[in-house]
């Protein structure tokens, strides 16, 4: 049980989950599942409560059971003690200070990073105002790599999204060149299919893998299809750079996305033993979005935010390329509308960087959501300030097969731009010797450069 | 890197940059080759945009006209409501959209061999207008069948059906609902496949085929086909979801012997 008392009332909490849960930010999901608090002053008397906490009793109270849940097992057995001790005295309110203060930098985060679970990082960032999660949020910078670096400094990656809704291969081709003429694909060409079926999912890695190899593009390419078809597509002699799957922050929900550790373990390892790596052996790319466990009917009396870092805890076990929250996806019954996903989209990222990872966000919405591309324009700008690892590239900002919004090719030019940022460096000299950019990174005109003669040269089309 | 001689007066560039994005635009329906002010999109590319965006936020509102759909079928059918009364309800209270409206007449039991349920989902019109022609296409490849009567329902998803196919005592279940409305395709039908329907079911206990749309997407011939497959295969098999895998027309990646897997994908309305 735990009380706080604030001008005369009490207000007490069950346990270490409830208090989590009430002293979130307001969100629908958390409404639905019937965890949010029941007043603005509960909310904030939650976090009272939540500011004076050791952290060390998140190592002693796991939200959701060890016995029965192996992601539980995961953060606790795989919790770095000493990577811990030089904040094992704090309270989340102190970690909250510490984390903006100057000792707090980018090896020192570094460093910590193995000493924190998931449900510290969530405690913290749920006392975080937007500027804070900004603030702290820009100073980690875990770097991944395969054929580009993802997550430096000053750097903006993109993944190019070329779907289309029957996996066309002259559609995909299209949105793919477009996408390379605005100086996008440096994270990931990665392809979500229409279908499940593998002879479809073989065609579009082949299409990829050939388009990357002869204009030489320093990327990799992913088909987005559950784990287990990558392993089946692998054995079959299929170029899998990337092994994707979408992943959540328990047992029960990764067993709704029809994966567990093991089945994860063994993806890695065989995507490991393709060997097509040339900067790193970073080999998986994760999705996640807070909602997913509710969704599964799994979260355990845990909120969705708690839940979406302990996914994290899943995404860092295999030392991914890219982890992407796709953030407002999953609908307005979890994220209602623009505030609400801004909010967690400065979350997300702050509490997948803070756990080490290559932190990218798909700024995104549904028609069924109140929100609006005035309020992507908002989320991509934090982000960017925030330092965010990558974004995502889909044609005019329509996904023609997933049925949302995402961000634009032209939204990351936008945020480059505006925000002094720039494409992967291996990619980015990739723009330069194709003409598409000039020495300092900018985007050239494609009717003066020369660009696509050469683009379409090289493709012999 | 080679490549071949590059052209280099401007007048050859020009059109050679007009024809790729005319090339790109006749490829896909997707918002490719806008051109661009500055990193921002032209005027008219987003105008447009805001355009397509407020259709589809009207289609999420938009009500299920049954008796235009049931007049449409091509069978008999009966009209259920889930626990969702309205639908401010079911975009906010999922789970009520997965029920049956507790006060609703009872279902006959059929023990027939399919059920269909057609819902609104996300997009009321794209049920309107693809689930007749999806059925027309999908009901004589299912000779053989024993077929509960249709039914139609108001605020519905995907795990509606479980409920429906639980009461009718089917051995299996089809879904057809609208898909949450896009852009470019603000009338796009999924159908999700359960067999052995019964509440609790979970999603990677179904197969998925999505985009069922004309035209841009698959068409519901193409969607019929597919379907009538993965019935076939499901009815042999003896269950639906991660170990039912679409190899239709595939030539077999490796020979069939483990179970595979092949989740069906969420595009809303679940």
């Amino acid at each position: 049980m735990y009380v706080a008392t604030l001008a005369g009332t009490r207000y007490a909490f069950a346990d270490l989950r409830a208090v989590m849960a009430a002293a979130t930010p307001l969100r629908s999901g958390d409404v639905l599942a019937g965890l949010a608090a029941a007043s603005q002053v509960e909310r904030v008397a939650a976090r009272y409560v939540l500011a004076d906490l050791p952290l060390k009793a998140f190592l002693e109270e796991p939200v959701v059971p060890y016995e029965t849940d192996e992601v539980t097992r995961l953060i606790v057995d795989g919790h770095n003690a000493a990577a811990f001790a030089p904040i094992a005295s704090l309270t989340v309110g102190g970690l909250r200070e510490w984390l903006l203060g100057d000792d707090a930098d980018t090896p020192s985060l570094a460093a910590l990073a193995p000493g924190l679970t998931p449900e510290m990082v969530a405690a913290v960032c749920k006392l975080m105002r937007n500027q804070d999660l900004i603030a702290v949020g820009r100073k980690p910078r875990p770097i991944s790599a395969f054929r580009s670096t993802i997550g430096l400094e000053r750097r903006l990656a993109v993944r190019l999204q070329p779907n289309h809704p029957t996996d066309d291969p002259r559609g995909v081709l299209a949105s793919i060149l477009d996408g390379l003429l605005l100086g996008c694909g440096d994270a990931v060409i990665g392809i979500n299919p229409a279908t499940d079926n593998l002879e479809t999912a073989r065609r579009l890695l082949d299409l990829m893998d050939g388009l990357r190899t002869r204009l030489e593009i320093p990327t990799q390419t992913c088909v987005l299809t559950h784990v287990t078809n990558s392993l089946e597509l692998i054995g079959a002699g299929a170029p899998v750079d990337l092994a994707f799957q979408s992943i959540a922050g328990t047992q029960d929900a990764n067993r709704s996305f029809g994966i567990d550790l093991a089945l994860l373990a063994e993806a890695h390892a065989a995507t490991l033993g393709q060997k097509r790596w040339v900067l790193a052996p970073h080999v998986m790319y994760f999705e996640t979005g807070q909602g997913s466990a509710l969704s599964a009917g799994a979260h355990h009396g845990v909120d969705q935010q708690t839940l979406e870092a302990r996914a994290y805890a899943v995404a860092r076990r295999f030392d991914p390329l890219l982890v992407n929250t796709v953030v407002g996806f999953i609908g307005p019954e979890y994220l209602y509308d623009g505030k609400q996903i801004r909010r967690a989209a400065l979350e997300d990222h702050f509490c997948g960087k803070l756990l080490g990872l290559p932190m990218g966000v798909d700024v995104c919405h549904t028609n069924h959501a109140e929100a609006d591309q005035d309020d992507m324009d908002d989320i991509l700008t934090l982000l960017g300030v925030a330092g965010v690892a990558f974004v995502m590239g889909v044609p005019g900002a329509d996904d023609v097969m997933l049925n949302y919004q995402s961000t634009s090719f032209h939204d990351a030019l936008y945020a480059r731009q505006t925000l002094n940022l720039r494409p992967a460096p291996e990619f980015e000299a990739w723009l330069r010797r194709m003409g598409l950019a000039d020495d300092q990174g900018r985007l050239l005109d494609p009717a003066r450069s020369g660009g696509v003669p050469r683009l379409l040269a090289a493709l012999d089309l | 890197m080679s490549h071949r001689a590059v052209p280099s007066s401007e007048p050859d560039r020009q059109s050679d940059v007009e024809g790729l994005l005319g090339a790109l635009r006749a490829a896909t329906p997707a918002r490719v080759g806008l051109g661009r002010a500055g990193a921002g999109l032209p005027t008219a590319a987003m105008l447009e945009f805001q355009l397509a965006h407020a259709k589809a936020r009207d289609a999420v509102w938009a009500e299920l006209d049954t008796e235009a759909l049931r007049a449409a079928l091509p069978g008999p059918s009966l009209v259920i409501a889930s626990a969702a009364p309205d639908r401010r309800t079911f975009l906010l209270d999922p789970e009520r959209g997965r029920r049956l409206d507790p006060h609703g007449a009872p279902l006959p039991q059929t023990r027939a061999d399919l059920a269909i349920l057609i819902a609104d989902g996300l997009c009321a019109a794209a049920v309107q207008a693809q689930a007749p022609l999806l059925l027309r296409a999908l009901l004589p490849r299912l000779e053989g069948w024993r077929m509960a009567p249709l039914v139609v329902a108001r605020q519905g998803r995907v795990a509606l059906g479980d409920a429906v196919g639980d009461a009718l005592g089917a051995r299996a279940v089809l879904v057809l609902l609208g898909e949450r409305p896009g852009l470019s395709a603000a009338d796009s039908l999924g159908a999700y496949l359960t067999w052995d329907p019964r509440p609790g079911r979970r999603d990677h206990e179904r197969n998925c085929v999505s985009n069922i749309r004309e035209p841009g997407g698959l068409s519901p011939p193409q969607a019929a086909e597919k379907l009538a497959w993965l019935l076939h295969e499901a009815r042999r098999l003896g269950f639906t979801g991660v170990d039912l895998k679409d190899r239709q027309d595939a030539a077999p990646l490796m020979p069939p012997a483990s179970p595979q897997i092949a989740p069906p994908t969420p595009h809303g309305g679940d």
